[in-house]
């Protein structure tokens, strides 16, 4: 479709929209449909069947679940920020309404997840207090500033193309809560990434100035998007890692590096198709492979961004910080009133 | 904790109480759990839920009930009997306050 | 959700777009700007809601506005002979241009702030829609009967915050008394007659916001007693200049944010 005029809506653009997630989803409504007499954790999970809130689990598979769960709900709620910081400067009134819409999706997807972790028998109070302290992380991707209108599209396409990369093999998650959040997430996601790819397809088709936008926006969300996946975890890096139990577990179905490696090659093809050039002069397909190489990634610069030292870690904790405070009144007050109306009912009642 | 139709004051410092949602969609025959958000009354509770959980006019009943007030099964019960008074959706001890100082229950 | 997705191709702007000599169109300006300028100032509110289901609330309630907004702006370009679209009406004009009221160009306030404020928002909407279903033009007809469905919902959402901020704790009722202290100024500019609505009206086009005036401020005062509230006495000064384009500080900073990026690559299409 190089040279085209429109962006085909059959081709799959992420992993949502191939056939891994009709898969993952034929899978999940099998794993529903459990063996009469259950036959407790160890085996359900050797029979890829869901596990449910009321089961009885290893505590560390809850532990594992809350953490997992609980940072993948805080992504979505930082996730709003960087994104959100375009709405009021959205370039027109189209894109302001979609761009408002993808953020009400984030904060959806968000309590989506706190649901799902909260059966694990978490208030999400507590979990937003570990965010707010440090205890508890969110994806390290939002830790970097949306400088420009073009950086909306490059997230779209590739920071969400890579969320979905990694949630598709999760919609056939052991948990049942989270594997059904999963499949809702995914849906809602594949049309952000969607959009993203399309701000950035009209960019590149337009002004110079825009075309320069777009190249510089992908130049710089490139290389987080790819540290997304997580430090490698095969061969040597497999051992003593989450990556084992994870997957013992089924909570984990493919490797960080396996992952990072569909991303690439779903990529790839579609810089092409907008005529972005990647940043990576390593970046090749590799005919024996069957795969893309690419160049090594700045692993010192991730582990330092995720402890802290990237350009908005402080600010994006701080914002969520001073909502939630700036809140507490309002909370308070709503509380106050239903405490109200319950002794009146009780008192009409009498 | 009591359950039922007595309003237990919620407290000030605590977030707003657990709902449980469930939704009927425009063809659907019943109501299915949807998953669960935090309000401080119904009212609100149900607003919310349709913010939620019926952005893309998926569903044409909410029902919004207080987690609090579901009395579930145990799905491991091999015996006729079970305890209908006993047992809240999540079986988890943590999910009540617990002091921090015990360490074992 | 309205048609988030129609696909646009926008037009030059007319070299000097001045008060158009077409007052139908005007008045629709004056609608469409009063919610798309309020939909900009409630889009604010996401990531700084005090709970993350209100960011979900107010962004519908945002969205809602765009979309009337988005609904009004073609007709208006058409029928003032323009052919304006909607991006030439909300990126191109300059402030003197807009025919918003003052209220919902006001920089947030808190949270009893902004409930004060929608409250007597939605209150109008909900008259003027309701009225304005029954337009002697078709198509304004149709979009104040969507409108309502919304615009109803919009006003219930303010209820249930301005009674649970009114009749909450002895802060919140501070709080929500003292919002609607300084929202009370920029309402009577919601009802005032300018020349393009009473041309309107008198056709049977448009409805007169004077007429609007004894039952909104009807609906308001119900809510605030429920709330355990005091309706405010008659402010000192009230806002006015709004529908003939002269605004009041905060106008420029949100044009500004608006329409920035639009206006640095003129022609660009997004």
């Amino acid at each position: 479709m190089y040279g085209n005029d429109v962006i085909d809506p059959n081709e799959p653009l992420n992993a949502a929209e191939t056939a891994d997630y009709d898969a993952a989803l034929a899978d999940g409504q099998e794993a529903e449909h459990r063996p009469g007499d259950g036959g407790g954790f160890e085996a359900l999970i050797a029979a890829d069947q869901r596990i449910e809130p009321r089961d009885d689990m290893p505590e560390k598979y809850r532990q594992t679940l809350i953490r997992q769960i609980a940072q993948h709900a805080h992504s979505e709620i930082i996730g709003m920020q960087p994104e959100g910081n375009w709405i009021t400067r959205a370039p027109s009134l189209r894109r302001k309404a979609i761009l408002i819409a993808k953020v009400q999706d984030e904060a959806g997807h968000g309590l989506y997840l706190y649901s799902a972790a909260e059966t694990l028998g978490i208030d999400r109070q507590e979990l937003l207090e570990r965010l707010h302290d440090g205890r508890q992380k969110y994806s390290s991707i939002f830790n970097y500033p949306t400088l420009t209108w073009a950086d909306c599209g490059a997230i779209g396409w590739l920071v969400d193309g890579a969320a979905i990369m990694n949630q598709v093999p999760l919609c056939r998650c052991s948990y049942g809560p989270y594997a059904r959040a999963m499949i809702r997430v995914c849906k809602e996601e594949s049309f952000h990434q969607r959009q993203g790819f399309e701000i950035l397809w009209n960019l590149m088709r337009g002004t110079e100035g825009q075309q320069a936008m777009a190249q510089d926006a992908a130049n710089r969300w490139w290389w987080p998007a790819l540290a997304m996946f997580g430090p490698p975890d095969t061969g040597e890096a497999a051992k003593g890692g989450h990556t084992e139990q994870s997957m013992a577990w089924g909570i984990k179905r493919f490797s960080n590096d396996d992952l990072r490696q569909k991303f690439v090659d779903m990529m790839v093809p579609q810089a092409e198709k907008l005529g972005i050039v990647l940043p990576d002069p390593e970046l090749r397909w590799n005919e024996e492979r069957g795969h893309y190489d690419f160049g090594e990634i700045d692993w010192d610069e991730f582990w330092q961004v995720l402890r802290g030292d990237g350009p908005c870690n402080a600010e994006r904790i701080e914002h969520r910080r001073r909502a939630h405070d700036d809140g507490a009144w309002v909370r308070e007050a709503a509380n106050a009133y239903a405490a109200k109306q319950a002794t009146r009912t009780k008192e009409s009642a009498a | 904790m009591s359950g039922g139709s007595d309003a237990v004051a919620p407290s000030s410092e605590r977030s707003w109480p657990l709902w449980e949602v469930f939704v009927r969609g425009k063809r659907g025959l019943s109501h299915v759990h949807v998953g669960s958000l935090h309000a401080p009354d119904a009212e609100l509770a149900l607003r919310n839920a349709r913010d939620v959980y019926t952005r893309r006019q998926e569903g044409v009943s909410l029902w919004v009930v207080r987690a609090d007030d579901i009395t579930a099964s145990s799905p491991d019960e091999k015996d006729s009997f079970f305890d209908p008074a006993a047992d809240k959706i999540y079986r988890h001890p943590t999910f009540y306050d617990v002091p921090e100082d015990v360490e074992y229950l | 959700m309205t048609d988030v997705n129609q696909p646009h191709q926008p037009q030059a702007a007319p070299a000097a777009a001045t008060a158009s000599s077409v007052p139908t169109a005007d008045y629709l300006v004056g609608l469409a700007d009063d919610a798309l300028v309020y939909a900009q100032r409630l889009a604010e509110w996401m990531t700084n809601a005090p709970q993350i289901e209100e960011d979900m609330a107010l962004g519908n309630i945002s969205l809602d506005l765009l979309g009337q907004a988005r609904a009004l702006y073609p007709y208006a370009g058409s029928l003032d002979g323009t052919g304006r679209l909607e991006d030439d009406f909300a990126m191109v004009r300059d402030e003197r241009q807009w025919r918003n009221v003052h209220l919902v160009e006001q920089e947030r306030g808190d949270f009893a702030d902004e409930m004060a404020r929608l409250l007597w928002f939605s209150a109008y909407q909900v008259e003027l829609h309701t009225r304005l279903a029954g337009s002697s033009d078709d198509v304004v007809a149709g979009v104040a009967a969507k409108a309502i469905k919304e615009v109803r919902y919009h006003l219930d959402h303010a209820t249930l915050w301005v009674c649970r901020l009114g009749d909450g704790t002895d802060e919140s009722q501070r709080r929500m008394q003292a919002a609607l202290e300084r929202v009370a100024p920029y309402v009577a500019e919601l009802f005032a007659d300018d020349d393009a609505s009473v041309l309107a009206a008198a056709s049977g086009f448009g409805v007169l916001p004077s007429a609007l005036e004894e039952p909104v401020t009807r609906r308001v005062h119900d809510v605030l007693s429920e709330a355990t509230l005091r309706a405010p006495d008659a402010p000192s000064w009230r806002s006015r200049g709004g529908r003939e384009g002269v605004h009041s500080r905060p106008m420029g900073y949100l044009l500004a944010e608006l329409q920035h990026i639009a206006r640095s690559h003129p022609g660009a299409t997004w």
